[in-house]
């Protein structure tokens, strides 16, 4: 799937993913592969991107997320 | 004809002048390419928070009993004036003072009368005009403009949502230079607190690319989230705005400086030798008088 993370100041993140894991403001939770469209605000905490085998952090204080047609784009803080 | 000597001197000191201009000039136009920049990162940004707010908002238009959102009666107004820390960059914060004074004396009359309007300026020379004219200043913030992040913005933004939650304020209303292009500027006034209703233009577009999201927690809760968030950018958007065209007025102001100076170089010249050659005219005159009398 197609990730973008990107805050008002740059883009963090562009590229492919095989999953994501981000901190709702309910609890963690993780998105994979053809997702169903959805949109949710996240709580402050790291944000964990897989691709392959290789894992990537991102630190966010907030955000949201909106996944629609594989793909995935977190305004971030 | 003027002096030889107070010439020079002229022409020495409008050539230092053009000089401290187009290099001033440079340095706008290299900070300009910055911020905007800036902007246009953070344009997308903007839209997509702004889109997802109007999906959200015109689905639960009943019951929204956000503090944020509810408009009271504006007994208490504060005028946030968005302006520049330094000068010369033309009539760039006069206007946005003027523009904030003519609303202040028109539609807040009232509430200025009762001494409820404050102002909140940032950058150095709102602060410097409105006092000069006498208005009180509730507070100068200038240090963000030294380093324009989302961050630090963001700090601001939040005091302002503070003093509206608590009551302090009954309406804030931001006053800005929105930037066109290096050379124009267009004047914004647009209230920043109690949230306004976006334009609901956009309904009919939204129709056709309508998908069923899953909304986690739930509407109600995504939006309390969202509001403060977009109202952080909307005031990020604003200063990233007004940085921009400052550095645009700045080089236009300072571009047409060095344009004048060029002009006044050239008349000096001109006015330079025409004294020259009249000293050497005279010159030649007497020392042939000086000749012809010796011959005679």
């Amino acid at each position: 799937m197609n990730l973008e993370i990107i805050t008002p100041d740059k883009t963090i993140y562009k590229g492919e993913a095989d999953v994501v894991q981000l901190p709702g403001i309910d609890g963690s939770f993780e998105i994979l592969n053809n997702h169903a469209p959805l949109i949710s605000a996240l709580a402050k905490g790291k944000i964990k991107v897989g691709k392959g085998k290789s894992e990537d952090f991102y630190d966010i204080n907030g955000g949201v997320i909106e996944v629609l047609d594989n793909k995935v784009l977190i305004l971030a803080e | 004809m003027a002096n030889l000597k107070e010439v020079r001197i002229r022409i020495a000191s409008v050539q230092s002048t053009m000089q401290i201009t187009s290099a001033m000039k440079m340095v706008a136009a290299a900070k300009l390419r910055k911020a905007q920049n800036a902007v246009t990162t953070m344009r997308p940004y903007a839209a997509k928070l702004q889109e997802i707010m109007q999906d959200l908002s015109s689905s639960l238009e009943d019951s929204n009993e956000n503090v944020l959102t509810t408009a009271r009666p504006s007994e208490k107004i504060l005028l946030v004036v968005i302006t520049s820390n330094r000068g010369l960059c033309g009539a760039f914060n006069m206007n946005v003072v003027k523009e904030a004074i003519k609303q202040v004396e028109g539609e807040f009359s009232p509430q200025l009368k009762k001494g409820h309007v404050d102002f909140y300026c940032v950058g150095k020379k709102g602060a410097d005009i409105l006092s000069a004219k006498g208005y009180s200043i509730k507070e100068v913030e200038s240090a963000v403009f030294d380093n324009l992040n989302f961050e630090n913005v963001s700090l601001l933004a939040n005091n302002l949502m503070g003093q509206f939650s608590n009551g302090d304020y009954d309406k804030i209303v931001l006053f800005y230079n929105q930037f066109k292009n290096a050379a124009v500027q267009i004047l914004q006034s647009e209230q920043f607190l109690p949230v306004v209703e976006p334009a609901p233009d956009e309904t009919t577009k939204k129709e056709q690319r309508h998908v069923d999201y899953i909304f986690e927690p739930g509407k109600r809760e995504i939006v309390t989230e969202l509001i403060p968030k977009s109202l952080k950018i909307q005031f990020y958007k604003a200063l990233l705005d007004s940085f921009a065209a400052e550095h645009g007025a700045r080089m236009t102001a300072m571009h047409q400086a060095t344009d004048n100076a060029t002009e006044l170089l050239k008349d000096l010249k001109l006015t330079y030798n025409k004294a020259r050659q009249a000293a050497i005219t005279n010159e030649i005159l007497e020392i042939v008088s000086g000749a012809e009398a010796l011959k005679g």
